[in-house]
């Protein structure tokens, strides 16, 4: 066994960023794991992403065109299965995505190998080393794979930058047998709401915090008086107080303003993935070890609504 | 129909915890037990899967110590028919993979309709336990489902995919899905339910009644803990002390500053 095998993903014909960035983190070992990259796109139409795949560096791309036209997770295991048979890889890279969720943790379980998910870091010593948060992101964990022939490992989207380039790697179509055992009905996008969000140059974010859903006006005025617009995050959406167009994280919107203030939001990793690259980030929580502190360029250990009523004033 | 739903007792950390110094972990005392967020939907989906059916039955399981018993007691006040618990010592540190490997043992010897996970917990974020449960169980499954419905012997589900985007699916039970907070709305037990939830029978379970080997769970494992450290939280973050009125002072200043760059 040797070499590194990344799973890039697609999603309704386009290939998705976080394929690219497993590509550089596997650049970062591909020396230490045999000195072999292959890149795999599976799903139909998989040969179109050939040439976007093949960066600096990957050896060969192997497409799996697959008979269902969109991602199906018992489709994609049995094609992961294929492709690790054939290329006996001693490290596999997949997205810590939801479609990849739905199949790497299946294919690790059934063929007993080494396997952490939702990795930020990868190093190498006599094997892969995966670091993690665990406690919430409280601590940070560092994971080695004993024994273990093959390890898959998920990524979280966003941790490694994406490979660049183009060094024509040569493109084969692998044969795969599989079932659905899903059917598709449709896809549903996110309704747009009154407002965009992702256009404004400053938010004003309120999370679980605010705890009651009579708080609500109260920031919206402040937001107002602030010149602000207002976003949450889950929770909020959670509990039906907001719409899904308000709510930044992963299952929400990306955001990138001059300017997010964050009031009673712990920082869960799906709600820090939609807005760490925000110009300039303030955080106010009650809890001085909230992960949103470690993204935030101003903290504040404090009661959100003491802060809230002085800021209003500040704001008159 | 006959639903499993497996829970997880999470640890909520204080806010001042110690690593242990002899090998990598949390000092126990630190840490305070609560059931894991997304469990409290996929119970709750499960609770009303089995009223809108009019017949049926809902298990829990939970791999964990005895601070497992008052999530399971909690469920079983809700409306869960059963409960099962299952431990030994090995089980203390185990990874998603083993505990999947645990459970399934548990939860195929109750052949259920549905097993209903929650996507992920809060203390671990794995979001693997489910996905890894349902291939040891030879079950179709969906990943993050937002919406469920059951009619003519069919689940339509809804997936919630990055963005908000979401995907409709078909599919037929037996199934496993894994569920998204949001989904529905957990309700709260009365005081004569968590009275009468005493009554409920809570099974404890080894390795050995579940057919498994001593060495079961170490052989399921995919990761080893090599070490445990605080993350540099704050590094980059310039703490504002102060009064609330100097704090605010200060944000306000920073805001002008920025908006006007």
């Amino acid at each position: 066994m040797s070499g590194v095998l990344v799973i890039a993903e697609s999603r309704r014909g386009e290939l998705r960023e976080v394929s690219l960035e497993l590509i550089s983190a596997a650049l970062g070992v591909k020396d230490d794991a045999g000195g072999r990259l292959a890149v795999a796109a599976i799903g139909a139409g998989a040969a179109q992403h050939a040439d976007a795949l093949g960066a600096d560096g990957v050896d060969e791309v192997l497409t799996v065109d697959a008979s269902t036209e969109h991602f199906e997770p018992h489709v994609h295991g049995a094609a992961l299965e294929t492709l690790i048979e054939q290329e006996q890889p001693t490290l596999v890279l997949l997205g810590h995505t939801i479609d990849s969720l739905g199949f790497g943790p299946a294919v690790a379980a059934r063929h007993g190998l080494g396997f952490a998910s939702d990795v930020t870091r990868l190093a190498w010593d006599e094997g892969p080393v995966a670091t993690r948060g665990g406690y919430g992101g409280k601590v940070e964990v560092e994971l080695d794979f004993p024994e273990r022939e093959c390890v898959l490992l998920m990524l979280r989207a966003g941790a490694f930058a994406a490979a660049e380039g183009s060094g024509g790697a040569a493109a084969r179509a692998v044969e795969v047998q599989a079932e659905p055992r899903t059917e598709h009905l449709g896809f549903r996008d996110v309704e747009t709401g009154d407002v965009d969000i992702t256009k404004a140059d400053f938010l004003l974010s309120i999370g679980r915090g605010i705890e009651d859903k009579d708080a609500l006006p109260q920031f919206e005025e402040l937001a107002d008086k602030m010149g602000a617009t207002l976003s949450v995050s889950r929770p909020l959406v959670d509990a039906g107080w907001m719409p899904n167009a308000r709510q930044v994280g992963q299952s929400g919107k990306t955001v990138k303003p001059k300017v997010y203030l964050a009031l009673g939001i712990s920082g869960a990793v799906q709600h820090l993935a939609g807005m760490q690259t925000a110009e300039t980030i303030i955080a106010v929580n009650t809890d001085p070890e909230a992960p949103i502190f470690s993204v935030a360029h101003y903290g504040v250990v404090a009661d959100l609504f003491d802060v809230a009523d002085e800021l209003a004033e500040q704001f008159e | 129909m006959k639903i499993v739903v497996p829970v997880k007792e999470v640890a909520v950390l204080d806010e001042e915890f110690e690593l242990l110094e002899d090998r990598p972990g949390v000092d126990p005392d630190a840490i305070e037990w609560d059931l894991n967020e997304w469990d409290d939907f996929s119970v709750e989906e499960a609770l009303q899967l089995r009223e809108a059916g009019g017949d049926g039955e809902v298990v829990v399981i939970s791999v964990g110590g005895e601070e497992a018993e008052e999530g399971l007691r909690a469920c079983l006040a809700k409306g869960a028919d059963r409960a099962v618990r299952i431990w030994d010592d090995a089980l203390a540190a185990a990874d998603p993979l083993a505990v999947a490997r645990v459970l399934a043992a548990a939860v195929g010897r109750e052949s259920p309709d549905l097993v209903l996970c929650g996507v992920q917990s809060s203390d671990g974020v794995h979001s693997a336990t489910g996905v890894a449960l349902a291939e040891h169980l030879g079950l179709p499954r969906v990943a993050v489902v937002k919406a469920l419905e059951h009619e003519g012997g069919a689940l339509t589900v809804e997936r919630e995919l990055e963005g908000g985007l979401v995907e409709l699916l078909r599919l037929r039970p037996p199934a496993l899905l894994t569920i998204q907070t949001g989904i529905n709305e957990p309700r709260y037990a009365t005081l004569r339910a968590i009275k009468q939830a005493k009554e409920k029978p809570l099974d404890v379970v080894g390795l050995g009644d579940l057919g498994l080997e001593a060495g079961a769970v170490e052989a399921a494992a995919g990761s080893r803990v090599r070490s445990m450290s605080h993350p540099d939280t704050g590094e980059g973050a310039e703490m504002l002390n102060g009064s609330p009125a100097e704090v605010a002072s200060r944000i306000a200043d920073i805001v002008k500053d920025k908006m006007s760059g």
